[in-house]
């Protein structure tokens, strides 16, 4: 890394990006149909992309990118087949 | 000189983006209807993590191209997906809220939903 990063940034960026994913789950669970509930999940997994990237810093493991990028992949192609299936039936 | 300079404008960047996450889990978790909490969901946090992964990549030395990649990615497919997950929800009828006055995707949608039905 080039610069020492605080303990306290870390500790308020894990806080704030758990509250994200903690708000987000909420909405995927009591959503009041379907389609809020595939938002909440888009949404989940987007928040989910930032946290592995801010993992790969924290562990300075290059490798944990690349599975922030799949992790893009399968998340985008999730919500595709999933608004395949709302909208016709798959 | 040039690191300090780079990894803190690479802080900056985080911070900002971990904050915009933040801003779309709450919108999403607070606003009325679907299609607006689709809008704060798709673009809140599309700025959120392009602006943590451009961060990442200034506070590690050799990752910028990756997380620009990672950025540019994620910058091409969000968009699709909500627009997507828009389209199908209204084609499966869920009703904006009262809020939104002029439905104006309502008439042109149905003519184009039966015409389609119609082959």
């Amino acid at each position: 890394m080039r610069i020492e990063i605080p303990t306290a940034i870390w500790a308020i960026w894990f806080i704030v990006i758990s509250t994200a994913m903690i708000l987000a789950t909420l909405r995927a669970v009591i959503g009041p149909t379907n389609s809020d509930r595939v938002v909440g999940l888009d949404t989940w997994t987007t928040i989910t992309t930032g946290f592995w990237v801010i993992l790969a810093l924290f562990f300075f493991q290059f490798v944990l990118l690349s599975v922030a990028m799949v992790y893009a992949i399968l998340s985008f192609l999730g919500v595709l087949v999933i608004a395949r299936y709302l909208e016709r039936g798959l | 000189m040039l690191d300090a300079v780079l990894g803190w404008l690479g802080v900056v960047l985080v911070s900002v983006g971990v904050f915009f996450l933040f801003l779309g889990a709450l919108g999403i978790f607070r606003l009325p209807d679907l299609f607006n909490r689709l809008q704060a969901g798709t673009k809140a946090t599309t700025l959120g993590v392009v602006s943590t992964s451009i961060g990442v990549g200034l506070l590690a030395k050799g990752w910028l191209p990756f997380a620009a990649a990672l950025a540019i990615f994620l910058l091409m497919t969000n968009p699709i997906s909500s627009h997507a997950v828009a389209r199908a929800s209204y084609r499966a009828g869920v009703k904006p809220y009262p809020g939104t006055d002029p439905d104006e995707c309502a008439k042109r949608h149905l003519t184009i939903y039966e015409e389609s039905e119609e082959k």
